[in-house]
Order: structure tokens, then sequence, then C-alpha cells
């Protein structure tokens, strides 16, 4: 499995536990719209992510993803090395 | 053409949909005439109050109404000026001298209300590159404070240190950071393990601000706050209040110790464009202010009527915000806001004012009958509140 893969994969687990509908993600799934997180959901899902991946998604980042894709690329940049 | 306005759609059904439903609207009333710090006269009926922030009862003073006239008399109604131009009167500066000395700090900054103060102090010093700390219930002005300035905002567990300390680390290196804390949350009462989160924050560089609107007076040996009752004011940045809850006014300030802290008249936009506070309202605040220096046995009081009101409405049967009680504001957690609805509406009918209060300004979807006790109810009127408490609850069914 590639990194983003591996990242894409990890999310997923993540999302789960939220995912009362149990609808289908996939990396065009939007948090809000099609997952219908409200901000506490939101607030929980990013504390375990940012645990996981021992990262900052700040508010600023958090209102340019909307979607479960635009999440995993967020991760990659924040988790390249070097950064 | 699109309606603007189409955006509050929702919120315009759920009123209507509690005004159908036979309620009195709960954010409607008025208060025809004020007798006291803690009864008014609500639809002709005199009604006690627990929903207002006048925890020590300054608001009918007589020293404090006094200064008020002899200010209007002595410079008029307004300044109609900024504090920077024509606006800052020997007022003014009697009332940042008298928040100097309450707070025995170096600086005070009189803004025109505590939410100007946090939206000023907040914005102004944490600019782009640098990171915001908050706690995620943080009052609206707090957040307001971060939209307003370029920072990136991290928000973390309410009260959680473990949760703080993480972001902390996480933060690059050599980037600013201010933590924003909160002594008493008002939504429940609650207070913040300021001891611990300012070690935190201070062993990881990063500064503290700490808004203390509704501890100050009350909390504290000198009534300067849960910093103070957790013996670490010294390590706090910068203090944030009002003079809108215990000192019985409108205003806000800003005290802090930092050496440049003088520049923020000059950089700090909400305090620069804006008028300054009338001259009565300065001369208020700051005799309020003096006279709360002093006032350790209202203080012993507050705690007493706190810690019955508590007592007694666990023991009636309600659910409460906190275990025990933290601070002058005792929350009763209602199922819904159709049930918060109602017993506010049966309360107001037996003569009790409090506060409903729903989301999105309540915790966790919540909505809430916040209590307020203020210092000049007496043990009677405790009493009284306990009995319409119990007579409201048994009406509705909150309680059997």
């Amino acid at each position: 499995m590639s990194d983003r893969q591996q990242t894409y994969a990890t999310l997923t687990e993540l999302i789960a536990p939220f995912n009362k509908k149990g609808a289908a993600v996939t990396e065009a799934t939007r948090f809000a719209q099609d997952l219908e997180w409200d901000s506490l959901t939101v607030l929980d899902f990013v504390a375990n992510t940012e645990d996981e991946f021992d990262v900052i998604i700040s508010m600023n980042m958090q209102a340019e993803i909307e979607t479960v894709g635009q999440l995993v690329d967020a991760l990659e940049r924040l988790t390249a090395p070097g950064r | 053409m699109t309606d603007l306005f189409s955006k509050f759609d929702g919120v315009i059904a759920l009123r209507q949909g509690l005004l159908d439903s036979g309620h009195t609207d709960p954010f409607g009333l008025v208060m025809e005439k004020v007798e006291s710090p803690t009864v008014a006269i609500c639809n002709g009926k005199r009604t006690i109050l627990l929903g207002t922030y006048n925890y020590m009862g300054m608001t009918f003073d007589p020293e404090v109404i006094a200064a008020g006239k002899q200010a209007l008399d002595d410079f008029g109604s307004g300044t109609t000026g900024s504090r920077v131009l024509n606006g800052t009167y020997s007022g003014h500066r009697a009332c940042e001298e008298a928040l100097k000395d309450f707070y025995a700090m170096d600086h005070a900054m009189v803004f025109s209300t505590g939410y100007q103060a946090n939206l000023g102090i907040i914005s102004t010093i944490a600019g782009k590159d640098d990171y915001i700390v908050l706690d995620i219930d943080s009052h609206a002005s707090i957040y307001d404070g971060c939209a307003l300035g370029n920072a990136q905002i991290v928000p973390f567990r309410h009260n959680d240190i473990e949760a703080l300390e993480k972001r902390l680390k996480r933060i690059p290196e050599g980037a600013g950071k201010l933590v924003v804390l909160e002594g008493v949350y008002s939504m429940l009462g609650d207070i913040a393990p300021l001891k611990e989160m300012v070690a935190v924050s201070k062993a990881n560089g990063a500064m503290v601000l700490v808004d203390e609107a509704h501890s100050m007076g009350f909390i504290g040996e000198h009534g300067r706050g849960v910093a103070e009752a957790q013996g670490i004011l010294d390590q706090v940045d910068f203090v944030i209040g009002t003079f809108s809850k215990s000192v019985g006014t409108v205003g806000g300030f800003c005290v802090s110790n930092h050496p440049k802290f003088e520049i923020l008249r000059l950089v700090c936009r909400p305090y620069v464009f804006t008028a300054s506070l009338p001259p009565s309202v300065v001369a208020t605040a700051a005799t309020s202010i003096r006279k709360l220096m002093n006032s350790s046995a209202k203080r012993a009081h507050l705690w007493e009527n706190s810690k019955r009101l508590h007592a007694g409405l666990r023991q009636l049967g309600f659910t409460l915000g906190t275990d025990e009680p933290q601070s002058a504001i005792i929350a009763v957690i209602m199922p819904d806001l159709q049930a918060g609805a109602a017993m506010w509406e049966a309360l107001l009918n037996e003569g009790l004012y409090v506060n409903l209060a729903r989301p999105p300004a309540t915790p966790a979807g919540m909505t809430l009958l916040r209590c307020s006790l203020c210092a000049e109810h007496t043990a009677d009127q405790v009493g009284e509140i306990l009995e319409m408490f119990g007579a409201a609850g048994r009406a509705t069914g909150c309680i059997n």
C-alpha cells in the first residue's frame, strides 16, 4: 500500500465510529452533507485524527476541507518528511 | 433575486414552532420596572431575578449611583469620540487606575464592552503564523476575536489538560503561541483547572490569556478571579474582564504586566475605532471596582447562596451542570428545548426569572435553565426560589 492508501485506510477506520448512518465512504464523501456530522462530531473526529497522525488540523484548515479525499491530501502534506 | 435571509429559515421555523406550541417567547421578556438587584416587575408581576450577571449586586449601590450622577453633571452624557482622540476623560483614566489597583497589575485598558475587549486583544496580539489554542467551550467573543485575526486557531476538548498539552507540543518550533482560557465557563458554571493549564502553557512557551468575566468580584481572596483562587494570577499574561457583571454597568477591560502593553492603544482596532464609554459609566465602574476590593463579607454570603441553591435543587431532583457548586452560576439541565421553555414559563408565572440557554450558546446541544445568584439575594429569597422551582417542576412534570 502506498502512503496515501495507508492514510486513507486509517482515516476510514477513524470515521467508522462516527458513521452512525452507515453511509458508504469514498474519497468523495462530504463530512457535513453525506455523513451529516454536526460541529460536535467534527470536533471529536478531528481530535482523534490529530492524535492518530500527531498533527494539528487548525480550524482555518478545517474550513477548507469538505471531503474525505481533501482530508487525505491535507494529512499527506502535514506528515510529509522534512516538514 | 436570492433572498439573503433564506439562510435564517431554520431558526425562524424553530422559533415559530416554540411560539405555536403556546409558550411565551423566552427571548422577548421586558422588565417594566427594576426595584433592586434581585427584584423586577415583569408582566405586572413582582419577579425575583435569578438570571442576571449582577453577582455582587452593585447596580443600586448608593455610592455607585451618586458617582454616575455627578459625572453626568460634570462631564455630560457622552464623549462622542475614540479613546485615542477626544474620548479619554479623567474618568477613563481613573477607571483604569482602579483596575490596576484591583488586580495589582501594571497596565489596564478599558474597552466599550467585554465583547470588544476579547475581540480587540485576541485579534491584535495573535497575528499571521501565530497559533491560538483555545478551549472548545470558549465564549462567542473569543471565537469572534479569533475570526477577526489571522492566526491559526486550534481548539481542544473542554478543560482537558492533556489535550491542551498535546496541541501545544505539535505547534511548529518558533511560532508564537497564545492559550485562551476562561476562569468560569458561563453555561454550566464550571471552573477551569487553570493552575495545571497555565503550567503546561508556560512549559511550552505560550502566553496565556484568561477571561475572568464571570469570576471577577466573587472568586479569589480579593475577587480577582479563578487564577487568584488557584494561586497563579502572576503567571497569567492577560486578564480579560467586563463591567457588565459584578461591576454592574457596561464596558470591558484587559489588565497585564507586559512591559509593552500600552502600545495596544494604538494598534488595537476595536479599541481605536469606536466611541469610548460615557463619563457616567466609567465613574460608576471605578466606584464599584474600588468597593469590590473590600467585599469579602458579600463574597462569603454569595458562596452560601450558591451552595444552598445547588443542594436544594439537587434535593428536588433536578439534574445540575456541576456535581458541586463552583461559581455563582447553577445550571439546571433540561431534557429538550420544549421542556426547557415550559419550565421557564412556569417559573416566570411563579415569579422567578432564570436564563433559558440553548444551542449554539450551550455545549453538547444542551438546553439549560441557568440560575445566577446575587450577593444581595437574602436567605429568605433563596428559600422562595427553591419553593418556586419545586412547584414549577411538579407542574411541568420535570420532577416528581
